[in-house]
């Protein structure tokens, strides 16, 4: 059985269909690449799949059950979190505390109101151990707002990954950094999503840090799926090549 | 937010309670009986301040809960013929507990300008009723209230009644506003309060973090409700009188200048701000009828040129020559 | 039959005046993305300043000539400058920071405008009856009802199609339109938005002014009419939505006959259904009727 499947999902945006009709599957473990040019509808998939914007029609199946209509709330409760492509950080906040409140919430301990957040060793360690994976254990009380932007797309996706999740939606993880930064970051999420056993798919326009980094490419296209296969696949598929890769793979 | 370690707060605010308690032996009661007030301005900025610093959410219709603090004492006094001080706190907690757990949820699904209106709104229809139902609230002459017995009728007020109110009735505000601190710290630094400040900073986040960000506002709403409610119940045996007034949006406008003065991104910042503006208000109040004008001034002031209030700024001038090192 | 018709233009004369004031504080929220908690002050503005300049040009005479109508609008005027005034040394500096700060400068605004009303006409109400009286009562079946309230009604309408063709068939309307929807863009494209910024701000403060001015010879001048301006304001833009002047006129057309129907039916408790009907709305659609907020 399919960790996740969409059928036949549609969303529209006036007359813009920014999915239409998208049959989507993922199979737990894998770790895939979604593609396609600005306006494909990448990341308006990956909004209704993760509950931020209703489909007009269409279905979402995870683990076997139907999550369509569920909340926010319980989707992440089921175990699928996701990153931003405009990072999204409590800036206020410290590093560590970013990366506990996942955890805390995770535990259903952010009910509590009587104790304090810095006693409990439990989730402090959890998120030691995170900010290690992340390489950011040097910059735990640093305030979130305050550090760079690799830095900062790093956070994002620890925050994500610190809710343990099954399924974990990247959008364009690396985008904004330099082009020296991006393998180092692709390394640090490869190795903890691997590590992890999450299934993840990544939403990405650099061409290299895809065809390196995933075994599976999915490209979209106006809305709908144009292609699915390994990067051999893809690379030699010529609507790809003309619709998005341009004259080079 | 800026936190600082127990210890480091420990090590100043342990003189400045020793000094609260040597007061009354120091001063003369006259200026007890004003630090008394001030103390409970500063409870009621506290609960204003786990919505605004915290939750990032701007109320202007706090006297509401303050109000509400307020006649329930009243109320208690007037029917169930109580004078006991610990009937009132309760009763002031519930009532405005109450009034806070229905406003918010009214108010607290909504943007901060919605939300600020909305307030502002509600608590003008509490004003409103005070006056209509004249029969219960006394109406404009509002009602009278005696002083209370404390702990549970061991100590009384006898004869001299200001000579109470500046030595034991004070020595309560001020265990009740240490309690209130000490609660109020801990609730910022819980789970809960990292969970507020996560709201504060981006909702769509915490929503994706699994933080039913309307829930945590509502609760934290209703905190500051009751936080509130606490200060209006401890303040009308000391005024003697709750009015109207008290449930005007002028009040509420108070509350929003002196946690602004002291500065809402900070935890003591509101508590500063409330004892500085009750000596402002006493000192200033005669010179001018001007009074609010005097605010609005000092408010853009604040904003244009001190957003982070007085303690806000001070710690940001005594954190510069570390950085310099 | 002409009770109904009565009570139908009661409920447009408030209508009237709710739309200009609604739709001032929308248009400037729909353009800059602000809400100005002063603004109800600025319709107390309007009004005390009309009310003044009535009775200064009345004397003491107590007949008003047809010319004194003329002076209405300087309430108007009035509140256009105070806004000219206020948006660039007030407001401009906080479009890059924290909401919270808008609010609360606009709220020191309010608290200023108050005392600065007091201080000028002092604590009592400020009356311009004359010219409401100047123009009598026509009958209506077996009613009379005062022909003045005809002439607000009339201003509102004018307003809202004036406004109307201003925003939709002027260029100004069109670069206002455009940098309402986006800003960056309409700045890249070379509108000076300082500009739109300062104009849309005035234009606002002017039909609060103006709807100031209107009323004032039906209702005085009073302290505390600008508070309560603006709670009502917002129950019109809760309903119509904010930042659409479409809905500021059917808010401000719904708020009338509502509060008309209420005032007739259970007169003690007017208020609450107001409230009642804006919590609802809110409830149900969190964005107003036809907002985009």
């Amino acid at each position: 059985m399919d960790l996740l499947r969409t059928s036949q999902l549609c969303k529209s945006f006036g007359d813009t269909h920014a999915v239409d009709h998208v049959d989507f599957a993922v199979a737990a473990g894998e770790v895939l690449a979604l593609i396609g040019s600005n306006g494909a509808g990448k990341t308006t998939l990956i909004n209704v799949i993760s509950g931020l914007i209703r489909p007009d029609s269409g279905r979402v199946d995870f683990q076997g059950t139907d999550i369509t209509g569920a909340s926010v709330h319980h989707k992440i409760a089921l175990g699928i979190a996701r990153s931003f492509q405009l990072v999204n950080l409590f800036d206020q906040l410290s590093v560590r505390d970013n990366v506990t409140l996942a955890i805390f919430s995770r535990e259903g301990r952010t009910r509590r109101l009587f104790s304090l957040a810095d006693a409990d060793s439990a989730v402090r360690d959890e998120g030691a151990v995170v900010l290690k994976e992340f390489g950011l254990e040097a910059r735990g009380s640093a305030l979130a707002g305050g550090l760079s932007q690799g830095e900062r797309k790093l956070l994002d996706v620890a925050v994500a990954y610190a809710l343990r999740p099954r399924l974990l939606f990247l959008d364009e993880p690396t985008s904004g950094v330099s082009t020296r930064e991006k393998a180092p970051i692709m390394d640090i999420i490869t190795q903890v999503v691997r590590s992890g056993g999450i299934t993840a798919v990544i939403v990405e326009h650099d061409m290299d840090v895809v065809f390196t980094y995933c075994p599976r490419i999915v490209a979209m296209h106006q809305g709908a799926i144009l292609a699915d296969g390994t990067p051999e696949q893809i690379r030699n598929n010529a609507q790809v090549t003309a619709n998005m890769l341009g004259t080079t793979g | 937010m800026t936190t600082t370690a127990p210890r480091r707060t420990l090590a100043w605010a342990a003189p400045v309670l020793a000094a609260l308690i040597a007061l009354p032996f120091v001063v003369p009661p006259y200026q007890t009986v004003l630090l008394t007030y001030g103390l409970v301005f500063a409870i009621a900025a506290l609960g204003f301040n786990l919505l605004l610093g915290y939750t990032g959410l701007l109320s202007f219709g706090h006297s509401a809960y303050f109000g509400m603090g307020a006649y329930a004492v009243a109320f208690i006094v007037k029917y169930a013929k109580l004078e006991s001080m610990e009937a009132f706190l309760l009763g002031g907690v519930l009532a405005s507990g109450a009034v806070a757990a229905v406003f918010g949820v009214l108010c607290v699904r909504y943007t901060k300008i919605f939300f600020g209106i909305l307030t502002l709104a509600l608590s003008q229809v509490l004003w409103s009723l005070a006056f209509k139902f004249f029969w219960v609230t006394g109406g404009s002459d509002g009602l009278r209230v005696p002083t209370p017995t404390l702990l549970g009728g061991a100590v009384r007020a006898g004869s001299d009644k200001f000579e109470f109110l500046s030595h034991r009735y004070y020595f309560y505000v001020l265990a009740v506003f240490v309690v209130a601190v000490a609660l109020m710290w801990v609730i910022v630094h819980s789970p809960f309060g990292k969970a507020l400040q996560a709201i504060r900073d981006n909702e769509t986040r915490a929503e994706f973090v699994g933080v039913q960000v309307w829930h945590y506002r509502w609760v934290a709403f209703l905190i500051s409700g009751m936080f509130t409610g606490l200060a209006g119940a401890l303040w009308v045996p000391l005024n003697g009188l709750t009015t109207p007034d008290i449930l005007h949006w002028t009040f509420s406008g108070k509350i929003v200048f002196f946690t602004v003065l002291g500065g809402f991104q900070t935890f003591f910042g509101p508590i500063v701000g409330a004892v500085i503006f009750n000596y402002l208000e006493t000192y200033a109040v005669g010179h001018t009828v001007y009074w609010q004008m005097v605010l609005g001034i000092v408010l853009v002031a604040l904003v244009l040129v001190l957003p982070a209030g007085i303690v806000g700024t001070v710690r940001r001038l005594l954190a510069r020559p570390v950085r310099a090192v | 039959m002409d009770i109904l018709v009565v009570h139908l233009l009661n409920a447009l004369l408030y209508a009237s005046v709710m739309f200009l004031i609604a739709g001032g504080l929308s248009l400037i929220y729909g353009v800059m993305r602000i809400v100005n908690l002063a603004h109800g002050n600025l319709y107390a503005f309007g009004a005390y300043v009309t009310a003044w300049a009535v009775g200064r040009a009345l004397g003491t005479a107590t007949e008003a000539s047809l010319w004194l109508y003329a002076i209405l609008p300087v309430g108007a005027v009035a509140a256009a400058l105070l806004g000219a005034l206020l948006e660039p040394t007030l407001l401009r500096p906080l479009y890059r920071r924290a909401e919270e700060y808008q609010l609360l400068i606009t709220f020191g605004l309010l608290l200023i405008l108050e005392d600065v009303m007091r201080l000028l006409w002092g604590p009592y109400p400020l009356q311009a009856s004359a010219l409401y009286e100047a123009l009598g009562s026509f009958t209506i079946g077996e009613s009379i009802y005062p022909s003045y309230n005809l002439v607000v009604i009339m201003v509102g309408g004018a307003a809202a199609a004036g406004l109307w063709a201003f925003v939709y068939r002027t260029q100004f309307g069109v670069v206002l339109r455009a940098t309402s929807q986006n800003m960056r863009m309409a700045s890249a494209l070379g509108v000076n938005v300082n500009r739109v910024y300062v104009r849309a701000f005035t234009l606002g403060c002017f039909m609060a002014g103006l709807a100031g001015a209107v009323i004032v010879p039906q209702q005085g001048a009073v302290l505390g009419m600008g508070v309560d301006a603006l709670i009502l304001a917002f129950v019109v833009v809760v309903i119509g939505g904010l930042g659409s002047l479409e809905g500021a006129l059917i808010g401000a057309l719904m708020v009338g006959l509502v509060r008309e129907a209420g005032i007739t039916l259970f007169p003690e408790i007017e208020l609450a259904v107001l409230y009642l009907m804006a919590a609802i709305v809110l409830l149900i659609r969190p964005a107003g009727i036809l907002g985009r907020a």
